[in-house]
C-alpha cells in the first residue's frame, strides 16, 4: 500500500502540469514576446513607452488601487457597449498593453473604464479637481475623494502658485491659503493623460476596428 | 448452551481492547496537535475578525464616500483590497492548514512528530500576514489582483509553508497501514496544488514579471484555483471527514468519490480564462475556460450526490449538532455556487454578470457560504479535541450561526439582485454611468448591512473561542449541543468519542 500514494500523487502532478502548460506556458509563449510595430503615418513606434513621470503615476494608481472599481479593457460592441459609450474607437488588443509593466485590466466597472481616459478627459484642471473630491465634476459619484494627494499651503509673497487647484463653496481653501497637488497627484494626472490604448493603429488594431464597424451596423 | 462460547467471549475482549488502543491513538494525535494546530486556528480566527471590520469600512465607502476618507492607509483602493488578502491568506488559509493537517493526522493514525517546529511555522506564517497587510496599507500592493502582498511578505510565507508541507508529507509516509480516506487525497493535493500555484504565479507576475500582455491569464489562473484547487479541496476532505463521523455511517460510495476527485482535479486547474471573457485575448484560451467550468457540474453533481446521500435519513442531527449544522450549510452553499459558477462561465451569461456586483456576490458565495462555514464547523469539532474540554455556551454557538447564515443569505440575495440590474443597465448604451451608479446604491446598502450580521457573529465566534481556551472548567463536561440528540444513532460528538 505504501507505494499506492505514490501514483496518486503523480496523478496530482500530471492533472495540474497539463493545465500549466495550457494556461500558463502557452500565454507566456504566444503573448509574451510583443515588439513595438511603426505607424503607417508618422513612422513613430508604436504603442509608446510610458515617461519616467507616467511610470510613477502608474505607481500611484496601484498603490491606491484604482483596478478595483476602474478597467483598462474596451470590449468589441458584440460583447459590451464600451464602443457606444465612447469609452474607444476600438476594442483593445494584446499588444496594446506591450509597455504597461504591471497589467491593469481589472474585473470590475463600479466606475467607468479608462482604457482611453487621455482621449476622453485630456485636461489636467479637471483631472486634479476630479482627484481632490469628485462630487465638483461628477455630482453622485462614488469614488472616494483622494485629497491626501494635495497640500495645502500658505499663499506665497508673488501670489498664488500656478499649480494651485481652483476651489470654491465648501471646498475653497482658508484664507491665505491654496491646495495645490502633491508630485503624486502630478504624476497620477499624467498617467491618466498617457492612457490612450485604442488610438495606435497597430496592424491587428485594423481587424480590430473592422470588427467593430461590421456589429457596429449590425446594430444599427 | 449454557456455558458461554470461550472464543466468541475472547473476540469481544480483544474488540474492547482494540477500542481502547485506537482511544488512546486518537489522545495521541490530539495532544501532539495541540499547540501547532491550536495556533494556526486561533490566529485564523483574529484575521476573521480584521479582515471583517476592514470589509466593513469599504462597504460602508461605497455607499458614503467621504466616510474615514482622509486617510491614504483606509481609501477604498486599499482596505478593499487588505479586505481579500486577510480573508484569504489571514483565514481561510491559516485555518485550512490547521484543519488540513489535524484531518491527515488522524487519519494516517500519526501525531504531528515535531510540533514545536510546525507550531514556529504557524506564527512565520502570520508575521508573513502581518507584514504583507502593512505593505498593502501603506501602499506598497504590487497591483496584481489577489497577489497584493509586497515581495517582503512572500520569505516568511514560503518557509513557512515549507514547513507545512514536510509535516504532511511525514504524516502520509509514515501512516498507519490500511485504505487512503478520500479526505487524505483531497488534502494531500491541495497541499501540493497551493504552493505550485501561489509560486508560478508569484515568480512569473512579481519577482520576474513577463511581458503584461501575458499576464492576465496567469493571473486570474491563479486566482480562480486558489479557490479551486486550495480551498475547495481542503473544504471538500473537510466534509468527507466530518459527516460521517458526526452522523456515524459510511459515506454513501467510495467509488463516486474517486470519481468527484479525479474529475475536479482534472477541469479545475483548466478554469480562470473565463474572467477575461470579451478581453483582449485569443478566443480558445478563454474557451478552453468555459469548456472546462461547464465540465465542473460533473465532479459537483458527483460530490453532491455523495454527501446528500450519505446525509439521507439523517438530517435531524441539523438539530442539534453545532458542526453539523455549519458543515451541511457549506455543503450545500458548495453545489449552488459550483452551478453557479458554470453558468456564468458561458459568454451569454457572462456578457450581463461580468464587471458587476453579480460576481462579487457569487465569490462570496464561495469563500464564505461555502469555505468559512465548512471551516467554522471544522473549528467546532477539533478544538474540544485537542484542547480535551467543552465549548461554553451553546448561546454564543447561536449567536455565531444565526447572524452569519441571516447575512450571508441577505449578502448574496441583495448584491446578486443589484449586479444583475447593474449588468442589464451597464448593456445599455444609451444609459449614462452614473444612472448605473444610482440603480446599485439601495443593493451596495444591503450589502453593508449583511455584513454587519456577519460580523456580529464572527465577534461572538472569538469570544466564545477565548472563553474555551481561558476557562478550564469545561473539562471532560458533555458536549455542547443545541438540543439533546433525538435520533438512534450513537454521533461522535464529545472529545472522547470519536
Amino acid at each position: 500500500m505504501k507505494g499506492r500514494f505514490r501514483f496518486i500523487f503523480i496523478g496530482f502532478m500530471l492533472t495540474f502540469l497539463a493545465a500549466w502548460i495550457g494556461l500558463v506556458v502557452l500565454p507566456v509563449w504566444g503573448l509574451g514576446n510583443f515588439k513595438q510595430t511603426p505607424d503607417p503615418k508618422t513612422g513613430e513606434m508604436i504603442p509608446p513607452e510610458f515617461t519616467a513621470l507616467e511610470e510613477r503615476g502608474r505607481d500611484v494608481y496601484i498603490a491606491n488601487g484604482c483596478i478595483y472599481c476602474h478597467t483598462q479593457q474596451v470590449h468589441s460592441a458584440r460583447n459590451r457597449t464600451d464602443i457606444v459609450r465612447g469609452w474607444g474607437k476600438r476594442r483593445t488588443v494584446a499588444r496594446d498593453y506591450m509597455n504597461h509593466g504591471v497589467a491593469q485590466l481589472g474585473s470590475m466597472r463600479t466606475g467607468p473604464d479608462l482604457s482611453n481616459i487621455g482621449v476622453r478627459n485630456p485636461s489636467e484642471t479637471w483631472q486634479l479637481l476630479h482627484l481632490y473630491d469628485p462630487q465638483i465634476t461628477s455630482p453622485g459619484s462614488i469614488m472616494p475623494p483622494f485629497r491626501y494627494l494635495f497640500t495645502e499651503q500658505p499663499i506665497g509673497s508673488d501670489g498664488t502658485s500656478a499649480d494651485a487647484i481652483n476651489l470654491s463653496g465648501e471646498n475653497a481653501p482658508r484664507e491665505g491659503m491654496e491646495i495645490v497637488p502633491t508630485e503624486k497627484a502630478k504624476a497620477l494626472v499624467a498617467y491618466l493623460q498617457a492612457l490612450k490604448l485604442s488610438e495606435y493603429e497597430i496592424p491587428e488594431a485594423a481587424a480590430a476596428r473592422i470588427d467593430s464597424k461590421i456589429i457596429d451596423s449590425e446594430i444599427k | 448452551m449454557s456455558t458461554p462460547d470461550p472464543a466468541a467471549s475472547e473476540d469481544i475482549e480483544s474488540e474492547e481492547a482494540q477500542r481502547e488502543r485506537s482511544l488512546q491513538e486518537r489522545l495521541k494525535v490530539d495532544r501532539a496537535a495541540r499547540w501547532p494546530v491550536g495556533i494556526f486556528i486561533a490566529s485564523s480566527i483574529g484575521w476573521l475578525v480584521f479582515g471583517s471590520l476592514i470589509a466593513l469600512i469599504a462597504s460602508i465607502k461605497l455607499h458614503d464616500p467621504e466616510f474615514v476618507a482622509d486617510n491614504a492607509w483606509l481609501t477604498f483602493g486599499r482596505v478593499r483590497t487588505v479586505h481579500l488578502n486577510a480573508v484569504a491568506y489571514g483565514w481561510l488559509s491559516t485555518v485550512a492548514i490547521g484543519i488540513g493537517l489535524w484531518v491527515l493526522s488522524r487519519l494516517c493514525r500519526v501525531p504531528i512528530e515535531d510540533h514545536r517546529s510546525l507550531a514556529l511555522a504557524a506564527i512565520l506564517w502570520n508575521v508573513g500576514n502581518g507584514v504583507g497587510i502593512w505593505g498593502i496599507f501603506r501602499g506598497d500592493s504590487t497591483g496584481v489582483e489577489w497577489l497584493e502582498y509586497p515581495t517582503y511578505a512572500a520569505p516568511f510565507l514560503l518557509v513557512s509553508f515549507t514547513f507545512v508541507i514536510l509535516t504532511a508529507v511525514n504524516l502520509i509516509r509514515k501512516r498507519k497501514p490500511g485504505h487512503i480516506y478520500i479526505s487524505q487525497w483531497y488534502i494531500m493535493a491541495a497541499f501540493f496544488w497551493f504552493p505550485a500555484l501561489y509560486f508560478t504565479a508569484h515568480g512569473l507576475l512579481i519577482l520576474a514579471p513577463v511581458q503584461a500582455p501575458a499576464q492576465p491569464p496567469i493571473n486570474w489562473w491563479f486566482a480562480h484555483n486558489a479557490l479551486g484547487l486550495w480551498f475547495t479541496p481542503v473544504g471538500l476532505g473537510t466534509i468527507y471527514y466530518l459527516v460521517p463521523k458526526i452522523i456515524g455511517r459510511p459515506i454513501h460510495s467510495y467509488y463516486l468519490s474517486i470519481i468527484g476527485f479525479w474529475s475536479l482535479a482534472f477541469f479545475y486547474a483548466w478554469n480562470g480564462m473565463h474572467h477575461l471573457i470579451g478581453g483582449p485575448y485569443p478566443a480558445f484560451l478563454i474557451t478552453a475556460s468555459v469548456v472546462a467550468s461547464v465540465m465542473m457540474f460533473l465532479p459537483v453533481i458527483t460530490v453532491a450526490i455523495n454527501h446528500q446521500l450519505t446525509m439521507f435519513g439523517h438530517f435531524k442531527a441539523l438539530i442539534y449538532s453545532p458542526t453539523l449544522r455549519f458543515v451541511i450549510f457549506g455543503a450545500m452553499s458548495y453545489i449552488l455556487v459550483s452551478f453557479q459558477g458554470s453558468l456564468m462561465a458561458i459568454r451569454s451569461i457572462n456578457n450581463l454578470t461580468h464587471f458587476t456586483h453579480y460576481t462579487v456576490a457569487h465569490s462570496h458565495l464561495g469563500a464564505y457560504a461555502f469555505a468559512s462555514m465548512v471551516f467554522f464547523g471544522g473549528i467546532y469539532y477539533i478544538m474540544p479535541r485537542i484542547l480535551e474540554r467543552e465549548w461554553p455556551s451553546r448561546w454564543l454557538i447561536r449567536l455565531h450561526f444565526w447572524p452569519c447564515a441571516i447575512g450571508i443569505i441577505i449578502y448574496f440575495v441583495m448584491l446578486s439582485w443589484g449586479g444583475i440590474l447593474q449588468g442589464i443597465a451597464m448593456n445599455r448604451g444609451e444609459m449614462p454611468f452614473m444612472e448605473i451608479i444610482k440603480t446599485t446604491m439601495p443593493y451596495l446598502k444591503w450589502r453593508s448591512i449583511g455584513g454587519t450580521l456577519m460580523t456580529i457573529g464572527h465577534i461572538a465566534f472569538m469570544a466564545s473561542f477565548i472563553w474555551m481556551v481561558i476557562d478550564r472548567r469545561k473539562q471532560g463536561s458533555e458536549p455542547t449541543l443545541f438540543a439533546k440528540r433525538t435520533t438512534q444513532d450513537t454521533p461522535a460528538t464529545n472529545a472522547s468519542d470519536s
